[in-house]
């Protein structure tokens, strides 16, 4: 659906992103991961027909970007990181306005917005100001503005931007429910919500791209499990439980187990493994007759991968 | 041509529902109307009708070159500044839908504005005469005027990032090119001959003034007009490169 080979852009001297090259399936939902100024916006915009590159290919559909902009143009919906909302505008007139801009034939309008707010549940707001909404709905007026005429490709910098928790879960939810219907590349700081929203991630680092794959596909090529965890446990005395710090560490996969002690007067070991061993540690702890309270990553997989890959120095990017 | 009506249709609704759009339009009509008695109509009321006619369109042609001002700056500009220009540029519309859209609700509601004037010429009725053709070709050069001075104002706010830059900046070329006349005075033919041509104002609109309309003066007005529209379309196309 999208193929991006040799991608570079440069704004003067400074390269903003280089040689990039990787490519979306249709149906994927794929995460676009890098820290401030790695060139993620600049990525989606290039995809999103706003600017052009100075060198590589950009092809969607089978249309090059710098060739038939017009004809990508309607097949991709896009969602800046700061919505392009009127605010004078009320919801319904302005996804109409959206819908007509994008070719919706006038007779299809009302459905196709109707649709729109459906999905973004904004039904009610369809009367209301824009200038007027919370942060909130503004950023759904914003993704129902980029749906409303079912487009293709989804491109989606930042949907969860200056979003509180509660809305962050009800964005991840609507993005869920756009799965199927369109390719969806977004962006997003939020590493839990770009881990479960997404099929696969692609990490940029300083303008090229330093890994990608699936959560776990990352996690194993980077030799790394990412399997931290913690595990708290109660009803032990202190003696024991520094015996079961041996008996775990002979858990072939776990590296290290160091313990410690919380407030509330209970054991915990950070435990860090090379492998999943929940279940193995779970056996031990229960069979050494402990009272097991909890069991956790301790942190998350794909924070470490993140910090892991975007950590390396730019030149040794994969 | 749907997409540049689309873009006018909704440019033009936003001059009516906000603020911006009443108050360029009210202070028009308010110094317009001041002008008109204490200057077009005279000290004594003794003018001819024709010639406070003229004197209105003299003063309208002020007063619409500036209002062109404040109603471009914010066409573009505004867009940038809000990041709206962003649902333009990802919709399959082109550079000319966006500036020829704009330019067309500009110049739609400059017109509204300008006709709305129209109970000072017709107050000449009261006490004089009143030539319909006089008053259609002083209306024809507002509109013209209005139009060079828009499409100006439209390449300004292409070019400048902020609203207020854009006034500045299309302040700067309207008022810049009211002195070409002047200066041709000051130089030898054939480069006088060049910049009496180019001033906005002194060789073309006094005709209009006075009920006449001259082919020379449309032609530069709508030349005038094309070649800003043109340059504004050609700033937003390069714009994709930075």
């Amino acid at each position: 659906m999208i193929e991006v080979d040799k991608l570079s852009k440069y704004y003067g001297e400074r390269a903003a992103i280089r040689d990039l090259s990787f490519s979306i399936a249709k149906g994927e939902v794929v995460g676009f991961l890098g820290l401030n100024g790695a060139g993620k916006t600049t990525t989606l915009r290039i995809l999103g027909c706003l600017l052009l590159p100075t060198s590589g290919s950009v092809r969607l559909d089978g249309l090059e970007v710098t060739h038939h902009p017009y004809e990508i143009r309607r097949r991709i919906g896009f969602l800046p990181d700061v919505p392009p909302l009127y605010p004078e505008m009320t919801v319904g007139a302005y996804l109409a306005f959206a819908a007509r801009l994008r070719q919706v034939p006038s007779r299809d309008t009302a459905e196709r917005v109707a649709e729109a707010e459906d999905k973004t549940a904004l039904r009610d707001m369809h009367n209301e100001i824009i200038g007027e909404l919370s942060h909130g709905y503004r950023q759904r007026v914003g993704l129902a503005q980029a749906i409303v005429h079912k487009p293709a490709v989804l491109i989606l910098d930042e949907p969860s931007a200056g979003l509180d928790p509660a809305q962050i879960v009800e964005m991840r939810n609507l993005l869920h429910g756009l799965r199927g219907e369109h390719t969806v590349l977004l962006s997003s700081h939020f590493l839990s919500e770009i881990s479960q929203t997404c099929d696969r991630l692609l990490i940029i680092h300083n303008g090229q791209l330093v890994g990608q794959g699936s959560e776990s596909e990352l996690a194993s090529s980077m030799g790394q499990g990412g399997n931290n965890m913690e595990a708290e446990i109660g009803g032990q005395s202190p003696e024991l439980a520094a015996n079961l710090e041996t008996r775990l560490l002979e858990i072939s996969a776990v590296r290290q187990a160091k313990m410690g002690a919380t407030a509330d007067g209970t054991t915990v070991f950070d435990i860090v493994a090379s492998a999943d061993v929940r279940a193995e540690v779970a056996r031990l702890l229960v069979g050494a007759g402990c009272d097991l309270l909890r069991l956790e990553r301790g942190e998350s997989r794909l924070e470490s991968i993140f910090m892991n890959l975007t950590q390396r120095p730019p030149g040794g990017a994969q | 041509m749907t997409a540049t009506w689309l873009i006018a249709r909704r440019e033009l609704s936003a001059y009516l529902r906000t603020m911006g759009g009443y108050v360029v339009a009210a202070a028009v009509l308010f110094v317009n109307g001041i002008l008109f008695n204490a200057f077009a109509l005279g000290a004594d009321h003794s003018r001819l009708s024709t010639e406070v006619l003229s004197q209105f369109f003299y003063l309208c042609s002020g007063t619409i070159m500036t209002a062109s001002v404040f109603l471009s700056m914010r066409l573009l500009a505004e867009e940038r500044q809000m990041g709206t220009m962003v649902l333009l540029a990802s919709s399959p519309v082109r550079e000319r839908d966006i500036v020829l859209g704009k330019f067309l609700s500009a110049l739609l509601f400059l017109s509204l504005m300008t006709v709305a004037g129209v109970f000072m010429p017709l107050l000449i009725l009261v006490n004089g005469k009143l030539s319909v053709g006089h008053v259609l070709a002083g209306y024809l050069g507002l509109f013209l005027l209005g139009s060079a001075s828009l499409a100006i104002g439209i390449l300004a706010s292409a070019l400048a990032r902020t609203q207020l830059l854009a006034a500045i900046i299309s302040g700067g070329m309207v008022v810049g090119m009211i002195p070409l006349f002047p200066l041709g005075s000051l130089t030898e033919r054939p480069l006088s001959e060049v910049l009496f041509s180019l001033g906005i104002w002194h060789k073309h609109f006094p005709p209009f003034q006075a009920g006449i309309i001259h082919l020379r003066d449309v032609v530069y007005y709508l030349a005038v007009t094309y070649f800003a529209l043109f340059l504004s379309m050609r700033v937003l196309e390069a714009r994709r490169w930075r």
